[in-house]
């Protein structure tokens, strides 16, 4: 596809999207039940909640004990979609993730909205921009941090179709909707969005569409980005990385995490091995967050458009000297 | 009756033989808690050891918090048919299903979710018995806690969560036995009065004196049972002594996590009498 032939048709949260998807799951799947720890509408869980009641469990804010009773859940069989803040769904409880999900292996689905500095005023205590990270150290979890509404509600089925401990990051914002409704939804299986030849953008989340912007302000100065949606950071679509990278030899990864132990961290780590080639990160500099509105934000932690395009421009340098 | 005290005995050889074994674990906690395990196997809970179901759908189900007492749960789970109890002799070694704490991941039967990290294990067994809840199971689930876990604020959490949402199906037992690594817990940190704190919370609180005497133990798990059901959960405060039928190893905290060496082992079985059941 040609990148100026991606449209947005509107925004909206992704979490809408989750809370779409759940809904729907709930009506397909009478093992799905859902949990919160007193954020049920910033998740988005009401509409599962107002047609499941017997399968809503409140936990109050007790962020430890949900991810064990999500464990307790899915040991009777159950599928638990635990929701909270991606902070409080990570950080905070990241021992009872590894020993009670991870390690055991239970088929618990951690839901984590408002991540990233697109939180916006609540501030650094509440922007996680580390998540990505601590989720894929940890051995056989699933890591998914979908770019739209539309996608995150796809993911959000797929992801009750999928046996195992599944991470699901998304956001808070209204965001750019750009992916078709109803989309069918392949775990692990990146997303060829446009084709170029100069470099190759690896984006997730809220910074994919941000990254399509980026690609279309530099075809408009003869350069030619392939655009590629990494919604799985974990496991990654290795086979779609190598290919695209070994046609465009330049590499751009594009998340709103830090660049520590993030998509770019993940990517590196295969073509380091594979294919090294030079390399640039669009991501949080080894920093927290603060209070503002997402906009400003994603502009002062080097997360917007311009950061995209110096980083393409940085890397097609780089390319051209080697 | 005699069989299970004579069952209990042989968990004890077990936990003094394994340990020694393998030169690691904890004897303390699992000589003080072998009649609450065999009482529960033998006599109380209705499992089906084979083949083992994760689900455990229509069956009473246990779940281990203080994953470090695992000597005893493994060789009680091994001698009530869940796996073969030659596999005792592998506790804690290099590709072993035995492993120092309690895991699902290399498929052990029986155990259906890792403990060891303190203070996780209630809120699991919340998780079960409100799918039992759910999918109108009337099994009871029952969960073993120590008493120093306490000090984790996670098990409060739990606590207050079983009693809002009247989890009657639940069975808690604290391993009240007052010691934890560094000490007697009034030493590192006191529970303060555990039983008004467990009523306050809204619980049913049974306080069991005799932790270490299987009729007791017996009778008041029956009672636990009589008790379920009722709109609240049910927890036994049950008082046991760590070390309980070794004499040096009885009432302290030193052998919480400390093997005995050969001299100490044959002290041990001289004072754990061989049984029919035999020794792995």
């Amino acid at each position: 596809m040609n990148i100026n032939d991606i449209k947005s048709t509107g925004t909206r949260a992704t979490r809408d999207g989750f809370g779409q998807g759940l809904l729907e799951l709930g009506r397909q799947n009478p093992k799905v039940v859902a949990l919160t720890a007193d954020l049920m509408e910033s998740l988005q869980m009401q509409h599962f909640n107002k047609e499941f009641p017997e399968r809503f469990i409140q936990v109050g804010i007790a962020e430890a004990n949900m991810m064990g009773i999500a464990a307790g859940l899915a040991t009777a069989g159950k599928i638990p979609f635990t929701g909270t803040f991606a902070n409080f769904s990570t950080g905070r409880v990241y021992d009872q993730i590894r020993q009670s999900i991870a390690y055991s292996h239970k088929n618990v689905k951690i839901c984590a909205s408002h991540a990233g500095v697109t939180l916006g005023e609540d501030g650094a205590t509440h922007q996680i921009l580390e998540d990505l990270g601590m989720m894929r150290m940890l051995p056989g979890m699933v890591v998914i941090n979908p770019c739209d509404a539309n996608q995150t509600k796809a993911a959000t089925m797929a992801i009750g179709a999928y046996y195992g401990p599944v991470y699901l990051r998304f956001g808070r914002p209204a965001w750019p909707v750009f992916t078709p409704e109803n989309q069918k939804f392949v775990i692990g299986k990146a997303l060829h969005l446009a084709t170029g030849k100069d470099v190759t953008i690896f984006a997730t989340g809220h910074l994919v569409w941000t990254s399509i912007e980026a690609a279309k302000a530099l075809a408009a100065e003869g350069i030619s980005c392939e655009v590629i949606n990494i919604h799985t950071i974990k496991p990654l679509d290795e086979e779609a990385i190598l290919d695209s990278v070994s046609k465009t030899r330049a590499v751009v990864v594009a998340e709103e995490h830090q660049r520590n132990g993030g998509l770019g961290d993940a990517i590196a780590n295969l073509l380091v091995h594979k294919l090294p080639v030079p390399m640039e990160y669009v991501g949080v500099n080894d920093s927290f967050g603060e209070s503002g509105k997402p906009m400003e934000l994603l502009d002062k932690y080097g997360l917007s458009q311009k950061d995209v395009i110096w980083a393409v421009k940085d890397v097609l340098d780089r390319k051209k000297k080697n | 009756m005699s069989d299970l005290k004579e069952l209990a005995t042989q968990v004890r050889r077990d936990i003094v033989r394994m340990v020694f074994n393998c030169q690691s674990g904890h004897p303390g906690g699992s000589l003080g808690c072998a009649e609450y395990f065999t009482a529960l196997y033998g006599t109380i809970m209705k499992h089906k050891p084979a083949p083992f179901k994760m689900d455990g759908k229509n069956q009473d189900l246990f779940f281990l918090s203080n994953g470090h007492i695992s000597p005893v749960w493994y060789s009680v789970l091994a001698r009530t048919g869940y796996f073969p109890v030659k596999e005792l002799a592998t506790f804690r070694k290099l590709n072993s299903r035995l492993q120092g704490h309690p895991a699902t991941h290399e498929g052990l039967p029986g155990i259906r979710i890792a403990s060891g990290s303190l203070g996780q294990g209630m809120s699991a067994a919340i998780g079960m018995a409100l799918a039992k809840r759910m999918d109108g199971d009337k099994r009871h689930v029952f969960a073993l806690t120590g008493d120093g876990e306490l000090q984790e604020g996670q098990c409060w959490e739990a606590i207050m969560f079983a009693a809002h949402n009247k989890v009657d199906n639940l069975i808690v037992t604290v391993d009240w036995n007052g010691q934890q690594i560094d000490g007697p817990n009034d030493q590192v940190l006191s529970l303060g009065n555990l039983p008004a704190k467990w009523k306050s919370f809204g619980w049913e609180v049974l306080i069991l004196e005799q932790g270490n005497d299987m009729d007791s133990v017996i009778a008041m798990l029956k009672k636990a049972k009589r008790k379920s059901g009722k709109g609240k959960p049910v927890v036994i405060l049950m008082k046991t002594e760590m070390g309980f039928g070794v004499d040096f190893m009885q009432g302290t905290h030193k052998w919480h996590g400390k093997a005995p060496n050969q001299e100490q082992l044959d002290s041990a079985l001289n004072q754990l009498k061989p049984t029919s059941l035999g020794d792995f």
